[in-house]
């Protein structure tokens, strides 16, 4: 039998997929797991600095290629909490992101009618391995500068990236958006983060 | 108790004559603009009804707290040591800081950061540092935390009034504990738990979200993209909210009024009346797939109900002024400033004290979050982002009308029943029309408000 598509159909969001997502994501950032690989750290800067410009060029379709197919862009609203349990600012599966570029491109979302223009900086980049040598996790900081309906403001936190393959092709698992106003009550927050 | 003199002065508000703001037909932009009737309504609107506070759930252990608002007033939503739930006014008695920073927690008292007055979690001061520096011996009560003089719970939500005429809660409620009802009996032990939530500000004046929270009129504009999304993979097919798609007014679903501005659009009618139809017309949803498989297989033709249970219940309950019971959200909508609202999303999930369920509850809330999180990222954005625009039509200021009229004078078109409800078509104005009728009579009348220190 084929693999289901997941553009299609979500059937690796499973139980076991957010019990492994939440283990990724709690205590990683160690000292132990550091990478100082200056060409694997470069290369990830620049994917990174290269993500960041497709945003910022509204080229969401080129974005959504840098994702795997079985992918997640988690923006939560706790600290360490689980996806099972609690609502998230967005937790989109493949299928789910693919719904959010299509929304956006319909021109008819009207919290992005005008668009925000933005500009985001990433810097403070660090990797740390994880059990499969295929894959890495990138801790990046960002500010992304949004400039809409005559005003300007920012946004800023962190981002949690699980990348695969990455000497030559890198591809996005997971991004998580660790936003530093997580808990507050955000207006529009209708930009992908 | 203390009662608090005549509210004539300093937040009666500005000497306008209500009756040439507020028509059958329609209302005055200054309703939104004005800095003083917003003033106003903190106390007429906002310390004259039942508002909601919080979810018991929130709280669920003695000496658990959550921080929240009554208008613009910081409260704190305790249940204290004897479990006893209040609303204490989170402002220290010496000199009015704040006495706790946290949005919750757990615990007995609260320190003053200042100068570190103590407070046990009934409101009662405990102790003042260096008591030997006052005169007074602290036993006047008047150095207790104020509180709301009357909080009650209404199967687990939690209003408060600062109003001693108000009526019960459960008459204040009236025909819309109903709907209530139902929507919290579609879950087994007729009940639910507040869980983390979408948070989310506009700025615009609060009564634009209230204006909006039982039109059927907007949807198919408003959401266009929504809907379209909705159904990308198949442009016919009737997922999400595609009944309002033809004409929504040749639908059954209705909306429904009943006193004190609240109202019921009940879009139920819409959708086949079996176990299974409610998750038939969800939109795609993150795990839904593998969810629903591992459902079926554990429970067999009981899946369908559980599936249900991961649905959202299409519904929008309103409670006036600040409490919407939507889908499976708790939204509340807290004002701000005149040009400025909060609304938060709270998610609900659902618990299974009885393991009727047969040990599938987790499985169905991890489906729920995921269904929960739709309409705030893709329908809610586009609502706030319009109020905005409103707010910024209303700089027009010789262009003075807002119209809700849309129905009016039609023959036929509502039906009152013996309890006075008025049902009439989902893109009828009729509901903004009662709740401004509401509005009117509260801004023009005395409300006896006080606050209590007694414990
Ligand atoms: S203001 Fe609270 S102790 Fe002084
Ligand atoms: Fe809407």
């Amino acid at each position: 039998m084929d693999a289901p598509d997941p553009s299609t159909s979500s059937y690796y969001v499973s139980d076991d997929f957010y019990a492994g997502l939440v283990d990724e994501f709690s205590g990683w950032q160690t000292p132990e797991r550091a990478i100082s690989d200056a060409a694997l750290r470069e290369s990830c800067a620049r994917f990174l600095a290269l993500e960041a410009r497709l945003l910022d060029q509204d080229r969401f379709d080129d974005w959504l290629a840098l994702f795997a197919p079985e992918c997640v862009y988690w923006v939560p609203g706790t600290r360490d909490g689980d996806p099972r349990r609690e609502i998230a600012i967005a937790f989109d599966d493949r299928r789910r992101l693919e719904d959010r570029i299509f929304r956006l491109n319909t021109g008819e979302a009207w919290s992005q009618r005008p668009g925000s223009r933005t500009t985001r900086m990433v810097s403070n980049i660090e990797l740390f391995s994880t059990g499969d040598p295929e894959i890495v996790m990138a801790r990046s900081n960002f500010l992304t500068v949004e400039f809409r309906a005559g005003a300007t403001r920012i946004w800023a936190g962190w981002a949690g990236h699980r990348l695969r393959d990455a000497t030559t092709h890198w591809r996005i698992l997971v991004k998580q958006v660790n936003l530093i106003d997580y808990d507050q009550n955000l207006r529009n927050p209708s930009i992908v983060l | 108790m203390t009662e608090l003199p005549s509210i004539n002065g300093a937040a009666s508000g500005p000497a306008y004559d209500y009756d040439r703001l507020v028509f059958e037909d329609r209302v005055h932009r200054v309703l939104y603009t004005d800095p003083r009737i917003f003033d106003a309504e903190m106390t007429r609107i906002f310390g004259a009804v039942w508002v909601y506070l919080g979810h018991e759930s929130q709280i669920p252990q003695v000496n658990d707290f959550v921080t929240t608002r009554l208008g613009r007033r910081p409260i704190i939503l305790v249940r204290d040591s004897d479990g006893v739930l209040r609303a204490l006014y989170n402002r220290c008695t010496h000199r009015g800081s704040t006495v706790c920073r946290e949005t919750r927690g757990s615990a007995k008292s609260f320190q003053c950061g200042y100068h570190g007055w103590t407070f046990l979690n009934s409101g009662k001061l405990n102790g003042v540092p260096w008591p030997d520096g006052y005169a007074d011996n602290f036993s006047d009560e008047k150095f207790n935390l104020a509180q709301v003089p009357r909080v009650d719970s209404y199967r687990g939500f939690v209003f408060g009034t600062l109003n001693l005429d108000a009526p019960a809660l459960v008459d204040y409620l009236g025909g819309v504990a109903g709907p209530l009802d139902e929507w919290l009996d579609r879950h087994p032990g007729g009940k639910v738990a507040l869980c983390e939530a979408n948070r989310l500000k506009f700025k615009g004046n609060w009564k634009l979200l209230y204006d909006n929270s039982a039109d059927g009129y907007h949807v198919v504009f408003s959401h266009r993209s929504l809907l379209a999304m909705e159904n990308r993979f198949e442009p016919d097919s009737d997922k999400g909210m595609a009944f309002y798609r033809s004409s929504p007014d040749s639908a059954p679903m209705y909306v429904r009024c009943f006193a004190n501005g609240h109202h019921f659009k009940d879009k139920r009618p819409n959708v086949e009346d079996r176990p299974g139809a409610l998750w038939d017309i969800e939109g795609p949803h993150p795990g839904m797939e593998h969810f629903e498989a591992s459902l079926r297989q554990r429970l067999g033709d009981r899946a369908d109900r559980a599936l249900d249970l991961a649905s959202s219940e299409p519904v929008n309950i309103n409670v006036f002024p600040n409490l919407h019971i939507l889908g499976n959200h708790v939204q509340v909508s807290t004002p701000v400033a005149v040009d400025e609202t909060d609304t938060t999303w709270y998610g609900t999930a659902v618990v299974d004290d009885d393991g009727a369920l047969e040990g599938t509850v987790d499985a169905i809330n991890a489906l729920r979050m995921r269904t929960q999180e739709s309409f705030p990222n893709f329908g809610e954005v586009d609502d706030l982002a319009n109020f905005e625009q409103i707010q910024v039509g209303f700089l027009a200021e010789e262009d003075e009308w807002v119209y809700m009229h849309r129905g009016l004078g039609i023959p036929g078109r509502l039906k009152v029943d013996d309890e006075g409800a008025i049902t009439g078509p989902p893109t009828d104005e009729v509901f903004m029309r009662e709740h401004m009728k509401v509005w009117k009579r509260l801004m023009t009348a005395e409300p006896r408000i006080a606050i209590t220190r007694t414990v």
